[in-house]
């Protein structure tokens, strides 16, 4: 048996050059990586907004209401020019979808990342615990995907009201049962593999079976999941906020945008409505587009 | 007393390549042999050894990644190697069948055994259903299903593994087809039934005069069964000749390997005798000669592609044969 | 691949069913009626705002919420046991006759919908399967990306946008007149009625076909690589038959269950788009009274829903066993 030092030295190596295989098998599919690229930019153009921003949309004292309703391109009287238009308030668009990004992507990836905690959470417990535990947990899961997420979404928001925590919550409803099902998933074929070692040791052995195969094990089908939710979940928000639930006026997300532009679409004043709506299909067909690639990539039963 | 007829089927230098993510595979590498019609052949190789590649290279069955790249295969005179996909269809089925591994997959599960008969007998022959109802079930009953009428209507799933291959087998016999390949046939079924099956092949084939090419891994079942044998290794056909001549007295170290291995010709109380080492991946093959790493005879000269040794209807691939030739 | 069993002969199971059927929708009415009870005060919203205190106080006496929660739960339950879940406050009429009145148009809706995408869907998907690296497939497969990702209510304003506005080719709201075929009432069946109905359903639509698309391509690969498929071709069938039968009825199995259950999705999320075109089924119903604070609307439509959604599991469940002869026969044996 070679020295620790010479199998830890081993160990890096390798560890790197798994990493690296896995970026760049990812890296076959141009599509994937351009919408990787796409995926970066929106964010950082999201996080940058404040700093980036021609104007504060929020800012009431910024605004000049004579500048409402202008076409994209045209230009203030400060000099300033706006390039994607103006709203019904005379709010720069470009601005304004740059700080509707940030909401829209915040409230989707907290919801994300809250619901596949809580949800992996659930699914690990319930393999761990199996019996009676497991079989009601499961149940419950399974009603949960049953109905369907808007109209859970629209009762929860109607009974809780307006707020950005709200629509959280409303949207971490929704999520959880898809990550405890494919935490479980994951769970049980541990379960099964470290049933006798399991057996063997006692409680400190089992945190280790989970820190050091579970997750590993379970990390891959998770991030799948992750990604089709985070998509579905920054969609879900922006068509509740459409229809007027969850979101306040002062902090608009894209969909909130895009009701504010809804009554002037019958004018042509399209750019309200529109843009907003592009910066939105952008952030989620990039988000898709990883996934897609993400799950082909993880998954080598397709292998061709 | 043979006619000089040509042979029924004529194989000489027949490749097939895979392109996988590491570069493209030589599974079949230049193999050649003949058969005569009515002739048995047992084509014997472990896994990997690209026996069944060609089986289905024969019929045109090799899906991307895979195709077949050169070589000549010739059915009763006809070239087969570079047809449509028509012009195979109208022999596949009919003038050679072809009998699957694991009758569980073979058999489409959602449709009953009728349907899945019926329709080979529609697809080559303009006949009433009822016509094909009916030679389906004298099929069924020739390979011995009991009351084949009842079984008909059912589904795969309600067959025992051994019941699934007869069907498949009847399915082969439907149109009386000169040549049956039959890749493994057996090794997904328990022992009893394997000789059971081996049994009826057998009666059937001499009763209906088709050529039979049984691919296994499995050197006693050829040796009960075949007239000639050919051995595989690696993507290429090491040795072949007439059955009891090549398991008597084999030319090639690794036949012999194989023959020394087989439980029942080792002695009681001493450590069985196996080949040492393990077969090359398809894309690791050694230089020259495949089996150089695991043979007691290699030396250097084996690094050169071994030629080939031939004697009357018996031949092998290496530099130094066990019996001279 | 998926091996169900219906452990128990049919009587059993669909007794059973109804007993889990009557749990969930009590459930599912506990949990609105007590959420709901807390949301705002339909009397503000129901009652001219310069009446006074003593006006208001007969309202909310008439409308019964001036009773305690559990009173008025009880009261539900009693009226829920005759087929009676509450009057609106809005409409002041039963609940579950305002919300069957709308119910055809979104049925209407959510059939034409379901029908474009299966139609389109199907027989693109299988050729993006097996054809899996033609120019073709590459297509079908990015746009279908696209239409899962957009959003269904943008693309509804797109569409108004388009086809009403700039081009003027179909009408951008409400629901055409209705004409009677097969003794089925329905605006579909004649192009005045089904040119306002084309926009909503297209909108409906999309997502689910991008959906349909992607899970008929997954299903096809999958087969396509099975050993019965080989042998087909083995046995000399031609290439129709091997795709049309052999391949198709594999396919089918997974892909019925799937759009079993989309359909209930789709009567689900007819709600945006029954607001975004004005048209006037169950859904827009819902979100005015979620609004409107109209209770017992949103208490009963949540029913109704349920109600079909295990309805239609149900005849999703029967359907498979239908057709997947590995299931049919258990319980016969």
């Amino acid at each position: 048996m070679p020295p620790n030092s010479a199998a830890t030295a081993a160990q890096a190596p390798a560890a790197e050059s798994r990493f690296a295989r896995f970026a760049a098998e990812y890296a076959r599919s141009r599509l994937a990586l351009a919408a990787l690229v796409a995926l970066v930019l929106i964010v950082l153009l999201a996080l940058l907004a404040p700093w980036i921003a021609p104007q504060n949309p929020y800012d009431l004292a910024t605004l000049d209401l004579l500048d409402a309703r202008l076409p994209p391109g045209s230009h203030a009287a400060n000099g300033m020019t706006y390039w994607l238009g103006t709203d019904g308030q005379g709010r720069d668009m470009l601005s304004a979808i740059l700080y509707g990004l940030r909401v829209s992507l915040y409230v989707g990836l907290a919801s994300g990342a809250i619901a596949l905690t809580v949800g992996s959470l659930i699914g690990v417990l319930a393999a761990f615990t199996g019996g009676r535990f497991e079989q009601f947990v499961m149940r419950v899961v399974d009603v949960q995907l049953g109905f369907p997420a808007i109209l859970v979404a629209l009762i929860l928001l109607a009974v809780l009201g307006k707020g950005v925590d709200k629509i959280i919550i409303a949207l971490v409803t929704v999520q959880w049962a898809y990550y405890a099902r494919t935490a479980r998933s994951a769970a049980l074929v541990e379960r099964n593999k470290e049933y006798i070692e399991a057996a063997r040791g006692l409680g400190l052995s089992r945190a280790r079976i989970v820190l050091r195969h579970l997750l590993p094990n379970a990390l891959p089908p998770l991030i799948v999941v992750g990604t089709v939710q985070v998509a579905h979940a920054i969609a879900l928000e922006a068509t509740l906020s459409f229809l007027g639930l969850g979101l306040p006026t002062t902090e608009p997300s894209l969909g909130l945008l895009i009701a504010n532009g809804y009554e002037y679409l019958m004018s042509g004043k399209y750019w309200i409505s529109v843009y907003p709506g592009v910066a939105l299909l952008a952030t989620i067909l990039s988000i898709n587009l990883v996934g897609d690639q993400l799950r082909d990539v993880l998954n080598p039963r397709l292998a061709r | 007393m043979s006619t000089p007829a040509a042979p029924l089927l004529e194989v000489r230098d027949l490749a097939t390549e895979f392109a996988t993510r590491e570069g493209t595979v030589r599974a079949v590498d230049g193999v050649s042999f003949t058969l005569e019609r009515g002739q048995i052949l047992g084509l014997v190789g472990e896994s990997g050894s690209g026996k069944s590649v060609t089986g289905f290279s024969i019929l045109g069955l090799i899906d991307p990644p895979g195709r077949v790249v050169a070589g000549s295969v010739r059915f009763d005179g006809q070239e087969l190697v570079g047809r449509t996909e028509r012009e195979l269809r109208s022999l596949r089925g009919r003038r050679i069948a072809m009998i699957f591994q694991d009758p569980m997959m073979t058999l489409n599960p959602v449709l009953s055994v009728e349907t899945q008969m019926i329709e080979t007998v529609l697809a080559h022959e303009r006949v009433t259903r009822a016509a094909a109802r009916a030679r389906a079930v004298a099929a069924l009953a020739q390979v011995g299903i009991a009351s084949p009428e009842e079984r008909l209507r059912q589904y795969p799933h309600q067959f025992s593994g051994g019941m699934r291959q007869r069907v498949a087998i009847a399915i082969a016999l439907l149109h009386r087809p000169e040549l049956i390949i039959a890749d493994e046939p057996t090794t997904a079924l328990d022992v009893t039934v394997q000789g059971q099956i081996l049994a009826q092949m057998q009666a059937l084939v001499r009763e209906t005069g088709s050529a039979l090419m049984w691919i296994t891994h499995d050197l006693a079942v050829v040796a009960g069964l075949a007239q000639r044998v050919a051995v595989m290794y690696a993507g290429r056909i090491v040795e072949q000749g007439p059955v009891g001549a090549v398991l008597d007295a084999p030319w090639h170290p690794y036949t012999r390997g194989l023959l020394d291995s087989v439980p029942a010709n080792n002695v009681r109380g001493v450590p069985l005798r196996q080949i040492a080492g393990m077969t090359p991946a398809p894309g690791q093959l050694p230089a020259g000669c495949a089996f150089r790493p695991r043979c007691p005879r290699a030396d250097a000269r084996c690094i050169e592609e071994p030629p080939l040794v031939a004697g009357p209807a018996r031949s092998a691939l290496c530099h130094h044969p066990l019996e001279a030739a | 691949m998926r091996q169900r069993r219906l452990a128990s002969p049919m009587p059993v199971f669909i007794l059973r069913r109804l007993a889990q059927t009557l749990v969930v929708l009590f459930a599912t009415s506990l949990i609105v009626f007590v959420g709901l009870y807390h949301v705002g005060d339909p009397v503000e919203i129901l009652v001219n705002p310069t009446a006074d205190q003593a006006e208001k106080e007969r309202a909310a006496a008439a409308l019964g919420l001036d009773r305690p929660l559990h009173e008025q739960y009880f009261g539900f339950l009693k009226g829920a046991a005759t087929g009676n879940l509450g009057q609106s406050f809005v409409y002041g009429r039963p609940a579950l006759e305002v919300i069957f009145e709308r119910m055809p148009a979104t049925l209407e809706l959510a059939a034409l919908a379901m029908f474009i995408a299966t139609a389109l869907g199907i027989p693109l998907g299988l050729y993006a399967g097996l054809k899996p690296d033609s120019w073709g497939a590459r297509t079908i497969m990015a746009a279908s990306v696209v239409g899962f990702s957009l959003p269904t209510f943008w693309i509804g304003l797109i569409l108004i946008l388009v086809f009403a506005v700039q081009l003027g080719w179909l009408p951008s709201t409400g629901r055409g007149p209705t004409t009677e075929f097969l003794g089925i009432t329905s605006s579909l069946w004649h192009w005045d009625g089904l040119k306002y109905a084309l926009l909503p359903a297209i909108n409906l639509a999309l997502f689910k076909l991008a959906l349909i698309i992607r899970l008929t391509r997954a299903q096809v690969r999958e087969h396509s690589l099975q050993d019965y498929m080989k042998f087909a071709r083995a046995k000399g069938l031609s290439r129709t038959r091997i795709v049309g039968v052999h391949l198709f009825k594999n396919i089918l199995i997974p892909l019925v269950t799937v759009i079993g259950l989309e359909l209930g999705s789709v009567i689900a999320f007819a709600v945006v788009t029954e607001s975004i075109f004005a048209w006037p089924g169950m859904g827009k119903l819902v979100i005015d009274s979620i609004f409107q604070l109209d209770r017992p609307v949103v208490v009963a439509y949540l029913m109704v829903i349920v109600f079909m959604f295990i309805l239609i599991n149900l005849a999703v469940d029967l359907l498979y066993s239908a057709l997947d002869p590995r299931v049919r026969l258990d319980a016969a044996q």
